[in-house]
């Protein structure tokens, strides 16, 4: 799979011209590599032909919103804020974390430190 | 005019499947719409931490009962390419056979629905009557009405014998036969252009910028599916997409109308040109790397991808799904609309809630 490394400095600038080209925006995907960092994949699809964006981040270094860009996004970053933990500062349509979750709930699920995670482990 | 919030759903008459819409109205026209999922969220994305890459299959499978076949055929073409497998030519046609017969169900399903979103139960019965010999097909080829599992990574499960091709034939000229009797009442009535021209309109710039898929982009007169990448057998067969242009809830009636006996004509075809042969290549070794893969369901593209280090586990699967790329569109469509015309443009979107809180 071909993905072009990106900053997340570069990221809007890199969706803005994404779009100026004409790509449909697929979906994102998001992957903890471990306990504090995470891969972003971002998926794009013009005449059948996918292209990705590929950058990594830390819970710490919120990763901008692209939904000013692509408002489709809004969806799947607020998916991300539920199950990953991150944060996505410029959020069109901010959830706060409720789109799946309840609101007193602050674990993020799919991280590797998840509680989930800790209770297969001790299966 | 004062302005007031109207819950649509999270349980609504014409809702099979939990999702809530907050609208904001003004008299009785949409102003603003908000929607809420999370009713059923399963995470089952999570589990392929705990299910090896063959295991996956049974829970793909499960995301969602009526594309099940073709969500379980997207995650074997990912895992096979990564692990470059190539399947038999005759698993290539036979998983076709099987997507299509999905198609078929998925869409008589959804012609069933939509007609009781406006009232028409008759033909509502009707389309559910037609679709009941397609779930017979499916329990009498794969076992099972709803989840048709007979995908293995590398190829199938089972296989189609030479009687159960003819019998798929000659059910499916029934079907076809039934189906055109239903154009007039469908196409031509007076009430269901009253309740569906015009309404929910979405240009085709706009259906590609908020990443609309499937009917919903082939209504707004974008000519794209998943089909034409020619994955499995459909490189063979002759296709061509169904396009409306009008870009309302009639384009996108219509073109799930016509797919159906685009469906019925792909399976003639395949049953034409199905080679012999072994239906599973075999399989050695665990996937490592990162694969993508894209299918055509009946919602649209479905989206998988995978990654793997060559453990027992994958590192990570993730399933976007045709309805979670078309809810954003109802935030274009709705405004404008009157309050009495949610239902019937909702359905049009043909929201699956099981696919989108996989």
């Amino acid at each position: 799979m071909r993905a072009e490394t990106i900053t997340p400095d570069q990221l809007v600038g890199a969706c803005a011209r994404m779009k100026a080209e004409g790509f449909r925006f697929v979906t994102m995907t998001c992957t903890a590599m471990d306990e504090n960092s995470f891969e972003l994949l971002y998926h794009f699809d013009k005449n059948l032909e996918l292209s990705t964006l590929r950058l990594t981040t830390s819970k710490d270094s919120p990763v901008h919103s692209i939904t000013a860009v692509y408002f489709a996004a809004f969806l799947v970053e607020n998916e991300i804020q539920d199950l990953f933990g991150l944060r996505f500062p410029g959020l069109a349509l901010d959830y706060n974390r409720t789109l799946y979750l309840d609101e007193e709930i602050r674990d993020a699920p799919f991280c590797k430190n998840a509680a989930a995670e800790k209770n297969t482990a001790a299966e | 005019m004062p302005v007031s919030t109207i819950p649509f759903g999270p349980q609504h008459p014409v809702l099979p499947e939990p999702i809530h819409l907050k609208l904001t109205v003004e008299d009785e026209v949409i102003k603003e719409v908000v929607p809420a999922l999370g009713y059923v969220h399963r995470g089952l994305e999570k589990l392929a931490g705990t299910r090896d890459f063959h295991q996956m299959v049974q829970i793909v499978e499960r995301v969602c009962g009526i594309c099940s076949m073709m969500h379980a055929m997207c995650y074997c073409e990912c895992v096979e390419a990564m692990m470059g497998i190539e399947t038999p030519p005759r698993a290539r046609y036979l998983r076709l056979i099987w997507s299509e017969l999905n198609r078929l169900h998925s869409h008589l399903l959804w012609l069933g629905l939509f007609a009781d979103s406006f009232g028409f139960e008759s033909l509502f019965m009707q389309f559910w009557k037609i679709r009941e010999k397609v779930m017979d097909l499916q329990e009498a080829t794969a076992g099972n009405r709803v989840i048709v599992s007979v995908n293995v990574i590398g190829g199938l499960r089972r296989d189609l014998s030479p009687e159960q091709q003819q019998t798929i034939l000659n059910i499916l000229d029934r079907v076809e036969d039934e189906m055109r009797l239903l154009e007039k009442p469908l196409l031509g009535d007076y009430t269901v252009m009253k309740r569906t021209k015009g309404k929910g309109i979405v240009s085709a710039a706009r259906a590609l910028e908020l990443g609309c898929v499937g009917p919903t982009l082939r209504g707004s007169g974008v000519a794209q599916d998943m089909r034409q990448l020619g994955y499995e057998a459909y490189g063979d067969l002759a296709f061509e997409p169904r396009v409306e242009k009008d870009g309302d809830c009639y384009s996108r009636l219509k073109v799930r109308y016509r797919e159906v006996f685009q469906s019925i004509d792909l399976i003639r075809q395949a049953m034409e040109k199905i080679p012999a042969g072994e239906i599973a290549a075999v399989v050695k070794g665990r996937p490592e790397g990162e694969g993508l893969a894209r299918v055509e369901q009946p919602r649209g593209e479905v989206f998988y991808y995978v990654k793997a280090d060559g453990k027992k586990y994958l590192e990570r699967i993730r399933i976007r799904t045709p309805t979670f790329a078309n809810v954003p569109v109802l935030l274009a469509m709705l405004p404008g609309m009157c309050l009495s015309d949610v239902p019937v443009i909702v359905l049009s979107i043909d929201p699956c809630i099981s696919c989108t809180e996989r």
